[in-house]
C-alpha cells in the first residue's frame, strides 16, 4: 500500500546533502554531474529496497544525520563506509535496511571506516530538482540541497517492506585497499622525471582538505619541468591537478569543469568510490595502468557491479540470500588486503 | 580566414576521456579549431560518447567505457574533424546575444582602479568595454561559467594577487583578455567592472544556458532605473 509519510530532520552534520545518480551532460557548460561521492554505496541503499539504483538518497557525511518518523511509516536503507545506524535502542555497524515508524528515531553516524553514507526511502521524497536532477552541486547549493535540522522530508508512495529488514552485504571491493590505479596523464610530460618517479612510488596521505569537489594530498612535492600556466582545459572526476606548489589535488563528484593546473593522472573509475570513502590521514600509494587495461577495468567492475547490485535488490534478501551474497562476495575480489585505517 | 595549426594531439584521459589539443597556447585560430570539432563530432553522433568538452586549445571527448574505447574514439573522432577549419566568425558564427549591463559604482568596486592601471578615465574604459564583441570561448569552473575572449586590449588588466570573497551573482568581471559574467556568489581575482541585468544561467527555464560556445556577445549600457526594471522584469 502506498502512502504518505513525513520525516523530520533533527540534526544534520555539514556536507549532509541529497544525491541522485548525478546529472551527466553538462560538462560543456561548467556543470560537473555531482551525485553520490560513493556510487556504489548509493546504488547499493537503492537497489536494497526495490528503488532505481539512481534515485534520490540522503549523502551523510562524518558530520552524521538524525531522522525521526513524524507522520506514516517507510523503508530506509543505510549503506557506505562502515556506517553505525541507532534504531530502536539497537546500535550496529553495517549496511542496513529498516522501517521507520511515526515516533522512532534514526540516526546514521561514522563507525570504523568511510566518510560517506547513503540514506535510501522507499518511496518517492519530495526534493527539489534542477536540470531534472535532485543531485546537489554543494558549490552552488543547486540540486536537492543541503539538509538542515529543523527540515521536514515529505517522502510520497511511501513503502512499508518488512521483507527486505536486515543486512546488506558490503562486497570487498567497497573498501579502498590503499592501492589506486591511475592513468598517467594528461599532462604528466610536464613533470620533472623525479616528480613521475616520486609519484608512482610514493605514499600520499590524505588531508583533512577534503569535501565533495575534491581532496589535497600531502607527501614528495611534484615539481614541475617550468613554472607553466597552461590554458584552462576540461577536468574529469579522478583528475589529479597539481598546483604550482606541487601539491596533488584529486578532484571528486563536485569538480571544478576545467582548470588550469597540469594533471599528473586519473584515478580509473574502478577505484574512485573506495578512494572517496578513505579519510583523513589514510595513506595511498598510485599503480599506473595503461589506458586499454582501464577500460577492461572498467567493464569488468560493471559487470561485478551489476551482479552485486541484482543480488541486493532481491526481495526476501534473508539467510538464503546472505548465504548467496557471501559467496558471490569471497570470490568476487582475491589478493586484496584491507590496511587498517583506524 | 584560414587558419593554420599543427595537426592536433589525442590523449587518453582515464577510462573515458579522449583529449584533443590544437595548441599548448590560447589563440582564435586554437579555439576555432576547437568549435569546428565540437560541432562534427555533434552532428555525427559519434558512438559511445557520453559528453564533448570544449575549451580554449582543447577538447574533451568523454565516452561510456562500456561501449567503446580510446582507439575506437579517437578514429572515430579524426573521421570527422574537419579537413580545414576556417575562422569562427565564418564557419561556426553562433548567435549573437546582448547583455544589458549597469556601471553604477557599487556594481563596480573595481572600475576606477582598472582606469587608474590603464591610464583612462572610467567612462573610457567602460566604452572600449561597450565597443568591444566578446566571444564564447568556452564554459568552465563552476556552472554557468562562460569564459569571453575580445576584451581590448587598452583596458586588459592581470589578475588581482588574492581573490576577494563574496563577489555577487550577475557581476561583470575582467581578467586579461578575457570576461566572465558570474553565476553564483564567489571568490574572485578578476576585476568588477558593472553588474549585468542578464542571467547567463536561468536556474529555473528548460534551457537554462543563456550562450553556446562560439556565440558572439556584446554589452549595452543600462542607467540603475533600468537595471532594476530588467531585474524585476526577468
Amino acid at each position: 500500500m502506498s502512502t504518505v509519510a513525513r520525516l523530520g530532520v533533527s540534526f544534520a552534520g555539514p556536507l549532509v546533502t541529497f544525491q541522485d545518480g548525478g546529472r551527466f551532460g553538462g560538462l560543456r557548460f561548467g556543470v560537473p554531474a555531482s551525485g553520490p561521492m560513493d556510487r556504489l554505496a548509493h546504488a547499493a541503499a537503492n537497489a536494497s529496497i526495490g528503488n532505481d539504483p539512481d534515485a534520490t538518497t540522503i549523502e551523510v557525511s562524518r558530520g552524521g544525520v538524525v531522522l525521526d518518523g513524524v507522520a506514516g511509516s517507510v523503508t530506509l536503507a543505510v549503506a557506505g563506509g562502515g556506517c553505525i545506524v541507532d534504531h530502536r535502542g539497537t546500535a550496529e555497524p553495517g549496511w542496513t535496511v529498516l522501517t521507520i515508524r511515526a515516533g522512532e528515531r534514526v540516526s546514521v553516524r561514522a563507525g570504523a571506516w568511510g566518510s560517506w553514507s547513503y540514506v535510501a526511502i522507499a518511496g518517492a521524497p519530495v526534493v527539489t530538482r534542477w536540470l531534472d536532477h535532485t543531485a546537489t552541486h554543494s558549490m552552488s547549493g543547486l540540486g536537492g540541497g543541503a539538509l538542515v535540522a529543523g527540515q521536514e522530508i515529505k517522502v510520497e508512495g511511501a513503502r512499508v517492506e518488512p521483507v527486505r529488514d536486515g543486512e546488506i552485504p558490503v562486497p570487498d571491493f567497497a573498501r579502498s585497499t590503499g592501492r589506486v590505479r591511475v592513468v598517467m596523464g594528461p599532462q604528466d610530460q610536464h613533470f620533472e622525471d623525479d616528480a613521475i618517479a616520486a609519484f608512482r612510488s610514493s605514499p600520499y596521505r590524505l588531508t583533512d582538505a577534503f569535501d565533495r569537489m575534491g581532496v589535497r594530498l600531502s607527501g614528495p612535492p611534484l615539481p614541475l619541468r617550468e613554472v607553466l600556466s597552461i590554458p584552462s582545459e576540461p577536468i574529469v572526476r579522478g583528475s589529479i591537478q597539481v598546483a604550482g606548489d606541487g601539491v596533488p589535488t584529486v578532484l571528486l563528484a563536485d569538480h571544478q569543469t576545467t582548470g588550469g593546473y597540469p594533471k599528473i593522472a586519473t584515478v580509473v573509475s574502478a577505484d574512485l568510490d573506495a578512494f572517496a570513502q578513505l579519510r583523513t590521514g589514510d595513506v595511498v600509494e598510485f599503480e599506473p595502468i595503461d589506458a586499454a587495461a582501464a577500460v577492461a577495468l572498467a567493464r569488468a567492475r560493471a559487470d561485478q557491479v551489476t551482479e552485486f547490485l541484482s543480488m541486493v535488490a532481491s526481495p526476501g534478501r534473508t539467510i538464503t540470500h546472505r548465504l548467496r551474497a557471501e559467496n558471490l562476495i569471497s570470490g568476487a575480489v582475491s589478493g586484496q588486503s584491507v590496511p587498517g585505517t583506524d | 580566414m584560414n587558419v593554420a595549426l599543427a595537426a592536433p594531439s589525442y590523449t587518453a584521459v582515464g577510462d573515458c576521456g579522449v583529449l584533443v589539443e590544437f595548441a599548448t597556447e590560447v589563440s582564435d585560430a586554437a579555439n576555432d579549431a576547437v568549435i569546428a570539432l565540437d560541432r562534427a563530432i555533434a552532428s555525427a553522433r559519434v558512438a559511445g560518447v557520453t559528453e564533448v568538452v570544449p575549451a580554449f586549445v582543447n577538447l574533451l571527448v568523454v565516452f561510456d567505457p562500456l561501449v567503446s574505447d580510446h582507439a575506437q574514439v579517437e578514429a572515430a573522432v579524426r573521421s570527422v574533424a574537419p579537413a580545414q577549419v576556417d575562422s569562427v566568425d565564418s564557419v561556426a558564427a553562433g548567435r549573437h546575444h546582448v547583455v544589458s549591463v549597469c556601471y553604477e559604482d557599487h556594481f563596480a568596486p573595481d572600475l576606477a582602479a582598472v582606469a587608474a592601471a590603464t591610464n583612462l578615465s572610467v567612462e573610457a574604459v567602460i566604452n572600449a568595454h561597450l565597443a568591444a564583441e566578446f566571444r564564447v570561448a568556452m564554459y568552465g569552473f563552476a556552472p554557468g561559467y562562460a569564459y569571453m575572449s575580445g576584451v581590448p586590449a587598452a583596458i586588459q588588466v592581470p589578475r588581482k594577487s588574492a581573490p576577494v570573497r563574496g563577489i555577487a551573482a550577475d557581476s561583470v568581471i575582467i581578467a586579461g583578455p578575457q570576461c566572465l559574467i558570474t553565476t553564483i556568489d564567489m571568490p574572485t581575482g578578476w576585476s568588477v567592472i558593472g553588474r549585468s541585468a542578464t542571467q547567463v544561467l536561468r536556474p529555473d527555464a528548460s534551457d537554462p544556458f543563456l550562450f553556446d560556445v562560439g556565440d558572439r556577445v556584446s554589452f549595452s549600457r543600462v542607467d540603475l532605473a533600468a537595471f532594476e526594471r530588467l531585474v524585476a522584469e526577468r
